[in-house]
């Protein structure tokens, strides 16, 4: 006690106790203020700089269309991301196994992010078109029949349920509102734009001797899946390589 | 300078006039919520240890329970254990009765159904997908107009306080409300597309950034500073002595509160967000360990002189092992901010063994010792089972280590065998799921140290059970007074 009793008597632990420690109100506004500083100062410039800078905006990357937004919602219901990240670090060996590592303007459509932050399974971010439709198709049927000895859960309800493209519509109509530029937002373009991608999807698939229907979710996530890092890669591609 | 020790406080008459009975309520509440949390813990284990386990149905798969998991332990498990801390040494430290009975049980109701409408969303698929933040829009609505009025409680109680001053666990207190609302709302906006979804406001980067400012924080100001809180009130009620530094408790409590907000970007590093940002996070995160270790030394020097109760009594045991586990993941963190050291660490299991240091070591730990004195001191009757309190601290101890250990090594192992590069300068592991084979051992580790984590938690709750409800004679009131 006697300890306590001199290192009170101190000048700033009198002053701390004559200020904050009997006035509720100084305390809680020291609190705000002080845990406001370091939010404002990190979180700020992301606001005022993306507008006019370029890091983080690309005109060579486009919108999900919205067959990829309804697959990107699937993604994020099956909590794809929680196993397999979509950021390719710039370092060697990262490059080495899944490409070209992320820039900042690729995320620049992609709400939620969909970073990740743990590697149960591989990197994502340049999966567009490493293997074809019927590979997908089947990985999510069996995950052990395409990658041996994975710890993939089976997705077989993906095979048989149904997008809704009304439900599509209302993902596509709040993107637009946000920002991402829809040249069409009402349901019967969405609905052809869903059917026309999702054909193609189909016919590539039964050339490998699969049966879907375009408005199959495998179809949709596939068509996300397929779209992912690919404007990225024509982009370094035609830069000159990248890396 | 006699509020700086709280056992001159409340040890007065036996809480008379307080609400106990909310009390008890979120008490029960955090006992249910710590065995459903930890129970989906273990089964999202086994998953990762042997796939048929995800059962081949929708709403079991790891990828729908990992949230419910995060979700139950965090704000279900240790949401309510918070709450019980803070309504029962508010009341005392304030020598007030809780502002409103109605808020409180408002606030007690509304959290608990929070949580109910978590379990049946989560593995419905219906997620946000930003991690410790899933839960859908109306939902994030509820969460707000609840910790509204836990904040009218919590600062109406402290108006009509009958102390003036504030205990430092006040000030921890204090922190998590007001941050917690803050950290909340904004990373919740979003444009609703229907009444189950919804898109942030923000893109790319810069959701990733609010996100893991929130996520971090969440760590900070929901694991961290309300729990130092409950260490400040109840290690020293247990170990009836005073806290050992008034002015460290000053230092280290403005110094954590306005450092922990610049490290949420150690989430992102080598990421594409900009490097002035990742450096930011990287150096707050490491100067953090400070005032971390601030805490932590409060906390252990408080046992100076009274180490041999340690060695007896299983409620300082479980208080010891956490404010060290606390150290321990106070240091580990900083040194995984450390870009070259995150560069290893990201992704891995070395992550996950990191967290659970945290969460089991030093969240779970603190919160037993803390129910283990609650139990015997607000229903005022002894253990029905003694010895079992301390089985409960070794299995979990055990568990702990067993835990983290095989995280730790299977972290290093696929962190080092993805770099890994033979002579040609080509990847020495060239297929992915080769690594993730070799994880297996260590997966069922992981599921026996978790197990018996939760084993330890199960005898517990059957021993606050039969404490409570069983034959054992109450302890005698205290006589007023008598106690200072």
């Amino acid at each position: 006690m006697d300890n306590q009793h001199k290192e009170s008597e101190k000048a700033y632990g009198r002053f701390h106790r004559r200020f904050f420690e009997g006035r509720a109100t100084y305390m809680a506004i020291g609190t705000a203020v002080v845990i406001s500083i370091g939010a404002l100062v990190e979180l700020t410039p992301m606001f005022t700089a993306g507008s006019s800078l370029s890091w983080e905006r690309g005109d060579w990357v486009t919108p999900y269309t919205p067959l990829e937004v309804a697959g990107r919602d699937i993604y994020v219901r099956e909590g794809c991301y929680l196993c397999h990240s979509q950021m390719i670090r710039p370092m060697r060996a990262e490059i080495l196994r899944y490409g070209d590592w992320t820039r900042a303007a690729e995320y620049q459509y992609d709400r939620p992010f969909l970073l990740g932050s743990r590697r149960l399974g591989p990197d994502l971010q340049r999966q567009g078109g490493k293997y074809p439709d019927a590979w997908h198709y089947e990985h999510m049927r069996d995950p052990r029949s395409t990658s041996p000895g994975s710890i993939m859960p089976v997705y077989p309800w993906l095979h048989r349920s149904k997008v809704d493209p009304a439900d599509v519509t209302a993902s596509v109509v709040a993107l637009s509102k946000v920002g991402t530029p829809y040249a069409a937002t009402d349901e019967a373009s969405i609905q052809a734009s869903l059917q026309q991608q999702g054909q193609i999807i189909v016919g590539n698939l039964s050339t490998a001797g699969v049966t879907a229907a375009w408005d199959d979710e495998i179809v949709a996530l596939i068509a996300y899946l397929q779209r992912l890092g690919v404007d990225g890669k024509r982009h370094l591609a035609e830069q000159g390589g990248g890396q | 300078m006699e509020q700086t020790t709280p056992g001159t406080v409340a040890a007065t008459s036996a809480d008379q006039g307080y609400d106990m009975a909310i009390v008890k309520m979120f008490f029960t509440a955090t006992v249910v919520w710590a065995l459903v949390g930890m129970l989906v813990g273990v089964i999202i284990a086994t998953q990762l240890a042997w796939w048929p386990a995800n059962l081949g149905l929708p709403w079991t798969t790891f990828g729908r329970l990992r949230p419910l998991h995060t979700n139950a332990v965090i704000f279900a498990f240790g949401g309510n254990v918070v709450f019980t801390g803070i309504y029962h040494s508010m009341q005392r430290l304030l020598k007030t009765r809780m502002f409103n009975d109605t808020l409180s049980r408002i606030h007690f109701w509304g959290w608990q159904g929070i949580i109910v409408l978590a379990a049946i969303t989560l593995p419905l698929g219906m997620t946000q997908s930003k991690e410790y933040a899933e839960l859908i829009w109306p939902i994030d609505v509820l969460i707000t107009l609840v910790w509204v009025v836990f904040a009218i409680n919590f600062f109406g109680t402290i108006a009509l306080r009958k102390v003036q001053h504030l205990y430092v666990a006040i000030w921890f207190y204090m922190s998590f409300v007001i941050t917690i609302a803050v950290l909340h709302i904004v990373n919740s906006l979003a444009i609703p597309a229907t009444f189950f979804r919804s898109y942030p406001i923000y893109s790319g980067l810069t959701d990733a950034l609010v996100q893991w400012w929130y996520g971090h924080n969440a760590v900070g100001f929901f694991l961290t500073t309300p729990f130092l809180g409950l260490m400040y009130y109840y290690l020293p009620k247990a170990a009836e002595r005073p806290i050992y530094s008034y002015r460290l408790s000053i230092l280290h409590f403005w110094a954590l509160v306005f450092l922990y907000i610049w490290a949420g970007p150690h989430h992102l590093l080598y990421s594409a967000l900009p490097d002035w940002a990742q450096t930011l996070g990287m150096v707050f995160s490491i100067v953090l360990l400070a005032p971390s270790w601030g805490g932590m030394l409060n906390g252990l020097l408080t046992l100076k002189g009274s180490w041999d109760k340690v060695r007896t009594d299983p409620i300082l045991k479980f208080m010891v092992v956490a404010v060290s586990f606390y150290g321990m993941s106070t240091f580990e963190g900083p040194m995984m901010s450390i870009r070259a050291v995150n560069g290893l660490a990201h992704y891995t299991n070395w992550v996950i063994g990191h967290v659970h240091s945290g969460a089991l070591g030093w969240v779970g730990m603190i919160s037993f010792g803390m129910l283990y004195w609650m139990v015997q001191n607000i229903w005022r009757r002894d253990l029905a089972h003694p010895n079992w309190a301390t089985h409960h601290f070794w299995l979990a101890t055990i568990g702990i280590v067993l835990y983290t250990v095989s995280m730790w090594a299977a972290g290093l192992m696929e962190g080092l065998q993805w770099r890994g590069l033979n002579e040609a300068g080509q990847l020495a592991n060239p297929v992915f799921v080769d690594i993730t084979r070799r994880l297996g051992p260590f997966m069922w580790i992981r599921v026996i140290g978790g197990t018996m984590y939760l084993t330890g938690a199960v005898m517990m709750a059957i021993n606050f059970w039969q404490t409570i409800r069983g034959p054992g004679g109450d302890i005698a009131e205290p006589a007023p007074a008598a106690a200072d």
